[in-house]
């Protein structure tokens, strides 16, 4: 399976829908998807990640060099997801002190911590 | 030999082909289906650093993954041919050249790896002209905290990571 990748918008947020595989061969796209959202102007994302079947460190670093790109124009990047698989490797690289993960993205789109 | 052995040209799209038949053959093997997972995404570490190291140092080999079947556990090995100076505690780094990928911007691999390590530094480094590249240390960082069993090796004419997981007795597995 592929990546799959859409965007709205929600107020000032930006909701990047991911859905598929992020491995070291999709990770690109999802990092030029934010690169290109940034350099829009695009400030405050929400990664929806409910669609993720599978995700590894590749996906995560392309996560936290999304990240730290939204940090240098004092925005934010929330995460959305509730899959057990997928919070995991999360947990494993400490990486949930660094992101606030949501439940929903209607609760990443009204946090504002 | 290995019960399954798998050889791939060392490009980003062979490694979910690695994941696929290294599950497979776990679920085979009696490999717990809750550890399938887990499985899937250490082999997909262990494949993504073999690919990453022998880009980053010119290595047209075959990547080389072997499924082991043993009477009580599941093993993987996956072994690359790339040329490793030292072997590597976390934060410390394997090879010297950055990893590149063959499309748009060139770097599909893994970043700011040191904040990823549990207990590294929480705080996020500003963006610089290299954040974007990581050497792999990050997937074995990932492979320690997913894997009890795991045993990493290297020289100057390649390395090994190795895992092992336990089977189901044969009576239990379909």
């Amino acid at each position: 399976m592929d990546l799959s990748l859409s965007t709205r918008t929600v107020g000032d947020r930006t909701i990047v829908e991911v859905g598929g595989e992020i491995d070291v061969y999709t990770a690109p796209k999802l990092r030029e998807q934010l690169v290109e959202l940034v350099n829009d102007g695009s400030y405050h994302l929400v990664v929806d990640m409910e669609g993720v079947d599978f995700l590894d460190s590749t996906g995560l670093g392309v996560l936290v060099g999304g990240l730290k790109r939204v940090r240098a124009h004092e925005g934010s990047l929330r995460l959305v997801c509730n899959q057990e698989r997928i919070l995991k490797i999360f947990r494993i690289t400490g990486l949930t002190k660094v992101f606030p993960i949501h439940p929903s993205v209607d609760e990443a789109v009204a946090a504002t911590d | 030999m290995a019960t399954v052995e798998l050889l791939f040209s060392p490009l980003p799209e062979h490694v979910r082909t690695a994941r696929l038949v290294a599950a497979a053959v776990a679920r085979r093997s009696g490999v717990d289906e809750a550890v399938l997972d887990e499985v899937r995404l250490a082999v997909g570490e262990a494949c993504t650093r073999a690919v990453g190291l022998h880009m980053a140092h010119g290595v047209e080999g075959p990547v080389r993954v072997s499924l082991i079947e043993d009477e009580k556990k599941f093993a993987i090995e996956v072994a690359d041919e790339a040329p490793h100076r030292r072997f590597s505690v976390p934060g410390a780094s394997v090879g010297t050249a950055p990893l590149s990928s063959s499309g748009g911007t060139g770097n599909g691999h893994a970043e700011a790896e040191g904040a990823l390590v549990p207990g590294a530094r929480g705080e996020i480094p500003e963006p610089t002209a290299e954040e974007d590249e990581g050497d792999g240390e990050m997937g074995l960082a990932v492979i320690s905290g997913l894997v009890d069993d795991v045993e990493v090796s290297a020289d100057e004419n390649g390395g090994v990571i190795r895992m092992s997981w336990p089977t189901a007795p044969e009576s239990l597995v379909p």
